[in-house]
C-alpha cells in the first residue's frame, strides 16, 4: 500500500513533472488563463495518462522493443480523440476555447515519458496509479499558474467575480499582463524558484 | 495575391509565433538551447519538418478527411475528421523518417550535424499544432505550404534568440533557486514580452 501512495503522490513536488523532469511544458502554458479550462486540462490528462499507462503496462509483456513507440503512441492517441470527443460533446464552449490543446496531449511528453520509464517495467495497477500521480504533479503546477492569472488578470475565479472591477465600480484594476502569454512563464518561473527553495536538493548545479 | 501570402508569413513568423505565443514545442525548446550551434541546427531541421509535413496534412485534410470530401469515392456524407490526430501524427513519424533516410544517402554532411535531433522532432508539438491549426484555420494548398515554412522560420528564430541569452547567461549570478529551468523559464518571458510588440503591427 506504502508503494502505490509513494508513486501516487511523489510527483507532486517532490519529483513534478514539469519543475524538475521539463516534461509537457507547452500544454501547461496556453490553457491556463482561466481555472475552468485548466481544470478540464487537468481531468482530460489524469484521464489519458492513467489509461494509456494501463494499457501499455498489460501489453508489456507481448511487445517487441523496435515497434513500441508506435504501439505506445497508437494507444496515446486513441485515448486522446475518446477525451476530445467528450469534452466536444458535454462541454463545448471550453472544448472550443481550448482549440488544439487537447489533440496535443498527444504530445505531451509527460504520458509518452511515463509509458515508456514506467508502464513498460511495472504491472498494471501501479502504473495507473503512476499516471495519474504525474497528471496530478501536473495539475498544481496548471492549477497555480489558473489561479493567479485569472485573479489577477480578470479579479475572478472560476468565472466568478472576486476582486471587484474597477470597470464595474469597484477598486481593483485587472493587469491585462497577465492574461498574455509572457506571465506563464515568468510564473511558472517563479513556482519552480519557491519549489526549490523549499526542496534545496533540487537546485541544479550550473 | 502576393500580398495576402507575405502577410501570411510575417504573421506566421513574428506575430504567431509558435514558440513564444503558443508556448508549442517547449520541451525541445528549454532543453536544447544551451549552445547557439545546436540549436541553430535543431532549427534549420524544424523548419524543413514543418514546411513538408504541413502542405501534405493540408492535402489528406482536404481530399480525405474533411466532410463530404470523399465524394469523389462515391461515399457521400462521409466526416473522418475525428481521425485527424492520429494521421497527422502518422504523417509527421514517417515524413521524418523518410527525410532521415534521404539526408543520409544524399547530403550525409546535414544528417550528421543534424544527429539526434532529427528523429526528436516527432515528438515535438510545434509540428503537431503547425498541422492543427492549418486544419482549424482552414488553410487552402498554398497557404498552407507559406504556413508551414513561415511558422518554421519563427521557431527557428526564437530558439536561436534563446540560446544566444543563455551563453551570456554563464557569466551572471544567479539566485540558487532558479539556476537552470528557472531563470530560463523567466528569460523566455521576457523575450516573449518583446515579440507582443509585434502584435499591434498592421500589415
Amino acid at each position: 500500500m506504502n508503494e502505490y501512495k509513494k508513486v501516487l503522490l511523489d510527483p507532486l513536488f517532490n519529483n513534478n513533472p514539469i519543475a524538475l523532469q521539463v516534461l509537457g511544458i507547452c500544454s501547461a502554458l496556453a490553457v491556463t488563463t482561466k481555472l475552468d479550462t485548466s481544470a478540464v486540462m487537468i481531468l482530460a490528462v489524469i484521464f489519458v495518462a492513467a489509461f494509456s499507462n494501463l494499457s501499455v503496462s498489460l501489453v508489456r509483456n507481448h511487445l517487441p522493443s523496435s515497434v513500441r513507440i508506435l504501439v505506445e503512441m497508437t494507444i496515446i492517441a486513441s485515448m486522446v480523440i475518446v477525451a476530445d470527443e467528450f469534452i466536444q460533446a458535454f462541454a463545448y464552449d471550453i472544448s472550443k476555447q481550448l482549440s488544439v490543446f487537447v489533440s496535443l496531449i498527444i504530445t505531451n511528453c509527460i504520458i509518452l515519458g511515463r509509458t515508456e520509464a514506467f508502464a513498460l517495467k511495472n504491472p498494471p495497477l501501479i502504473s495507473m496509479m503512476d499516471g495519474i500521480g504525474n497528471a496530478l504533479g501536473y495539475g498544481v503546477v496548471l492549477l497555480f499558474v489558473g489561479f493567479c492569472r485569472e485573479l489577477f488578470g480578470s479579479g475572478k475565479l472560476f468565472g466568478m467575480p472576486v476582486l471587484a472591477l474597477n470597470t464595474e465600480g469597484g477598486w481593483y484594476v485587472p493587469n491585462g499582463m497577465m492574461l498574455l502569454s509572457p506571465s506563464a512563464f515568468i510564473l511558472i518561473g517563479l513556482f519552480i524558484w519557491a519549489v526549490r527553495t523549499w526542496k534545496p536538493e533540487q537546485v541544479e548545479e550550473d | 495575391m502576393v500580398e495576402h501570402y507575405l502577410n501570411l508569413f510575417l504573421t506566421s513568423v513574428f506575430i504567431e509565433n509558435l514558440a513564444l505565443a503558443f508556448f508549442l514545442g517547449m520541451c525541445t525548446f528549454l532543453a536544447i538551447s544551451k549552445e547557439v550551434t545546436t540549436s541553430f541546427g535543431l532549427g534549420i531541421a524544424v523548419v524543413v519538418v514543418q514546411s513538408i509535413t504541413i502542405p501534405v496534412n493540408n492535402l489528406i485534410f482536404q481530399n480525405l478527411l474533411r466532410e463530404d470530401a470523399l465524394a469523389w469515392a462515391g461515399l457521400e456524407g462521409v466526416n473522418l475528421t475525428f481521425l485527424g490526430a492520429v494521421t497527422y501524427i502518422g504523417v509527421i513519424a514517417s515524413m521524418v523518417q523518410i527525410l532521415e533516410m534521404t539526408l543520409d544517402k544524399f547530403v550525409p554532411k546535414l544528417y550528421n550535424a543534424l544527429g539526434i535531433f532529427l528523429p526528436l522532432i516527432t515528438v515535438n508539438c510545434a509540428i503537431l499544432g503547425g498541422s492543427l491549426f492549418m486544419v482549424e484555420r482552414n488553410y487552402n494548398f498554398g497557404e498552407s505550404v507559406v504556413y508551414g515554412f513561415g511558422s518554421g522560420v519563427g521557431w527557428a528564430l526564437a530558439i536561436v534568440g534563446l540560446a544566444g541569452i543563455r551563453e551570456k547567461m554563464k557569466y551572471s549570478n544567479v539566485p540558487p533557486g532558479l539556476r537552470g529551468l528557472g531563470i530560463t523559464f523567466i528569460v523566455v518571458g521576457l523575450m516573449a514580452m518583446a515579440f507582443m510588440l509585434f502584435s499591434g503591427v498592421q500589415l
